[in-house]
């Protein structure tokens, strides 16, 4: 029999076979969904009454209240300020453009204590410009902006550039000025995107650790972020109650991200 | 009526436009016909503003109209692809001209009903674009477009998009939806029975110029030159002239001007008859080549199938060929 | 529609002081601090055994990491977008966890199931507070990457060309090895490159897990911490420069892939 005839008996060629699902699943659950269990499982260790009272110690709380605010407005920020600049990416034409929108992948690829240092150096103790914001809480939104600065404009972007320039024109033939044309045809076509660029920007921003953790100070009822003191709760050997506070964290992002998908089938409803 | 003068426009090095010029006469349904590249739609966005030309002007209604933006020249305007807000229903997308004008919500709910009625789509308002088939998208354009009551309806190969079928239905529903409501309308199209089933005038036009302009009988008669013949229909080569396959008569005998020639083979297309012929050479003229470069000598003629029955043609046989003489341009 | 001047000049200009105040000058100040006693002082900074030790220790642990990860990826991917299997929705949603996690969320899960204590505690090697702990917790973050580039791709290429490599006698392997991975190349290649700057940036998890023990489990990212607790700050940012530049390196090889991903 030739390999032509076996391949074509058995599953067409191209069609994954049992090997490729097994290991992904294998190695999925191994790494990452093993570890995950643990937090989850471990958390109540110590019993309910532990796991409550870590969760609802006025630290924990400051830490969890402190973080999802300065989130949501680093999020609204850059829901703002994201749109604009994928805005200026799409539809303006200027020397340099190319290097700008390069560099807008500079969060990702840079390390989050790098990124710390950068911000430290010029809005800390030693700004040539003479600002100093270091360990406040407006140091802590800086480094969230920093890192979470691609999300939106990466989401916003494709879906600019696919818009359908004729819904513009038809718009303006029919008598709406520039600013009726984005308001009622581009901005409702952007808005999913946004808030699937959102929602990645708050989840990784309730998480972000290593560009707070120069610049904040770490100030317990001030600016003291979630991941420090889970953090500080493993440093003291407490590693019980950090998976505590670790869960409520842990479901937070996992709510977001259920969001995210929820999300994207509703954006994409009127699509055709 | 709308004037166009002396109007250029050129993409970088390449011209779209050069040097047009052309009368639109009010409340006439003229079309735009020319191959892709010809430059009729650049021509009609220039119209409707979505352009701008390098030199010449727009007079729109006696008003220039070449620096006004589109949203101000009162026109209507139909895309290929529907340009259909997607994000909005049915009723918001036709009453979407109406409201940012500010009329009041009972005048803009009446409209739109009306129009919808007019088009087709009554029942439809609370639907979504994405629930509607290419040609009930078109008709809610051409809604959305009419309900402004535009002094200009122009329309860019709106039917390009959709199955034949449709295409011919709604092209000739918009013919009668031109009668009923009498606005001048513009059409760009490269289908020349479209053109010809419904235009008043037709432009023909052809690498960024206008060729000729008239009523389809008019062109399709009396073309001006091989583009336009060529363009509006078939073509025959006899002699040093084109005409038109149905102008070429076959008889059994010879006759007053007419050359021998060879049957090499009759097709039977329903009711009409095409045949293939071998012209013989006469006076030891050079043979040109067939437009359709079918080779040197042979021609196509079209007759009826009645005609064919008469004649009796079988391959091989021999008959003589006349041209009528009523659509004739040099080769 | 087309913008008017004002309104384009406005919005480019809010555009670019904005990145020019959050992420330009920031860096471009690093640099400058960096070199401002010369590059002498700079190298010196970087070629402290701690450092080179750091170093490669960062290296190692991305080289294990990346490709272990793209083989994960790619096999995942197919799975994505060619199998049919009920769950595929769930394989789909677990893929995006890492993204969803604290990095010191990642240290501890590791600790709770490998640590003293821990559900896997008595193996017979060190996890915590060793190299093997670096990198389960990098393998962890790096997770997605591959995965998330190459499935679309998969999924718009589609297995026409399979098929007719079927047809004209290619068994499975041959025809995964001759068609599929060069359909794929650029989309692993970006991917590549995303969880190499992700693994090599990775601070958090490895903060957790690692016991900063100099010349032993101390990364880069983890030297950089160090050097600056210890008021090294010329030295902190010795190191930062050094990691920067390996991020823009990064950013390098992305714009340059991008557009043969399109192609493809």
């Amino acid at each position: 029999m030739t390999t032509a005839a076996l391949s074509l008996r058995g599953r067409p060629a191209g069609r994954p076979g049992v090997l490729a699902l097994g290991v992904s699943t294998l190695w999925l659950s191994v790494i990452v969904l093993l570890p995950l269990a643990a937090v989850v499982v471990r958390s109540t260790d110590g019993g309910w009454d532990t796991f409550w009272s870590a969760i609802s110690s006025r630290q924990a709380v400051a830490a969890l209240r402190f973080t999802i605010g300065v989130s949501l407005v680093a999020t609204l920020v850059n829901v703002v300020t994201g749109t604009l600049i994928a805005w200026v990416l799409v539809r303006d034409h200027f020397r340099g453009k190319s290097l700008v929108n390069a560099l807008i992948d500079l969060p990702f690829a840079l390390p989050t204590i790098v990124a710390g240092l950068t911000l430290l150096a010029l809005y800390g103790p030693t700004s040539p410009l003479g600002i100093d914001v270091a360990y406040t809480q407006f140091a802590v939104l800086l480094a969230l902006l920093f890192v979470t600065l691609p999300f939106v404009i990466r989401s916003v972007q494709p879906v600019l550039m696919e818009l359908d320039r004729e819904m513009e024109e038809a718009a303006l033939s029919l008598g709406a000025s520039n600013g009726t044309v984005f308001r009622r045809v581009i901005l409702p076509n952007l808005v999913p995107a946004m808030l699937g660029g959102a929602a990645l920007a708050f989840a990784r921003a309730v998480g972000e650790f290593g560009s707070i953790v120069l610049i904040s100070g770490n100030i317990p009822f001030d600016t003291q972020v979630a991941s420090m003191f889970i953090f500080k709760q493993i440093e003291s050997d407490n590693p019980i109650g950090a998976a505590a506070i670790s869960v409520v964290l842990l479901m937070l992002s996992l709510l977001i991200l259920f969001g995210i998908r929820a999300l994207g089938r509703w954006g994409a409803r009127h699509d055709r | 009526m709308i004037a166009v003068r002396d109007v250029r426009k050129s993409f970088g090095e390449f011209v779209a436009l050069d040097d047009v010029s052309l009368e639109i006469p009010d409340g006439s349904l003229t079309s735009l016909l020319g191959p892709s590249g010809s430059g009729k739609s650049t021509l009609l966005r220039i119209i409707a503003g979505l352009e701008q030309p390098d030199t010449g002007t727009v007079v729109i209604h006696g008003d220039d109209a070449t620096r006004v933006p589109p949203q101000r020249r009162g026109i209507g305007f139909v895309f290929q692809h529907y340009a259909a807000f997607k994000h909005m229903t049915v009723r918001d997308n036709v009453a979407f001209g109406m409201k940012i004008r500010k009329q009041p919500k009972d005048r803009i709910t009446a409209r739109v009903d009306e129009l919808l009625e007019v088009v087709g789509l009554s029942g439809y308002q609370k639907r979504y674009p994405n629930q509607l088939s290419g040609g009930q998208r078109q008709r809610m354009a051409l809604a959305r477009a009419l309900a402004v009551e535009p002094r200009v309806l122009l329309l860019d190969e709106p039917f390009g998009a959709l199955d034949a079928k449709v295409r011919a239905e709604l092209r000739e529903w918009l013919r009668r939806l031109h009668d009923e409501v009498h606005v001048t309308t513009v059409l760009v199209t490269h289908d020349q029975e479209e053109a010809m089933a419904i235009s008043d005038h037709i432009a023909v036009m052809d690498h960024g110029r206008i060729e000729q302009v008239g009523a389809p009988r008019e062109l399709y008669d009396r073309p001006a030159n091989r583009f336009v013949m060529g363009f509006l229909g078939p073509v025959s080569q006899v002699g040093e002239q084109l005409v038109r396959p149905h102008d070429i008569e076959i008889s059994l005998a010879p006759g007053e001007g007419a050359r021998q020639a060879e049957v090499t083979r009759v097709v039977h297309l329903g009711f009409e008859v095409r045949v293939e012929l071998l012209l013989e050479a006469s006076d030891g003229e050079a043979r040109g080549d067939e437009p359709a470069g079918r080779g040197r000598g042979s021609v196509s003629a079209q007759i009826t199938r009645h005609e064919a029955e008469q004649l009796e043609l079988v391959e091989g046989g021999v008959v003589w060929v006349r041209t009528t003489g009523r659509t004739a341009v040099p080769a | 529609m087309t913008v008017d001047r004002p309104w384009r000049i406005g919005l480019r200009s809010f555009a670019l002081g904005y990145l020019a105040l959050l992420l330009i000058v920031p860096i471009g100040l690093v640099f400058f601090r960096t070199f401002e006693h010369g590059v002498g002082a700079v190298w010196e900074s970087i070629t402290t055994p701690a450092a080179v030790s750091a170093f490669w220790l960062t290296i190692t642990v991305t080289a294990i990491a990346v490709p272990l990860n793209t083989v994960f990826g790619v096999l995942c991917a197919l799975a994505l977008a060619r199998g049919r299997f009920r769950g595929k929705a769930i394989l789909d949603a677990m893929i995006d966890l890492p993204f969803a996690i604290s990095p010191v969320v990642v240290g501890l899960a590791l600790i709770l199931v490998y640590g003293r204590g821990g559900w896997l505690g008595d193996l017979p090697f060190q996890v915590i507070f060793a190299v093997p702990g670096i990198v389960l917790a990098t393998v962890f973050i790096s997770v997605p990457f591959v995965v998330r580039e190459v499935t679309p791709v998969l999924r718009e290429v589609g297995d026409d060309q399979e098929q007719a490599a079927s047809t004209l006698g290619a068994s499975r392997w041959q025809s995964f090895w001759r068609v599929t991975l060069p359909s794929i190349r650029w989309g692993v290649a970006y991917g590549v490159v995303l969880s190499v700057a992700r693994c090599i940036g990775e601070f958090g998890a490895v903060s957790v897990v690692s016991g900063k023990i100099s010349g032993e489990t101390e990364t880069l990212t983890l030297l950089v911490e160090k050097r600056f607790q210890n008021f090294d700050i010329a030295g902190a940012y010795a190191a930062s420069a050094l990691l920067a530049f390996i991020a823009l390196g990064t950013l390098l090889a992305m714009t340059r892939i991008n557009p043969r991903r399109e192609d493809a």
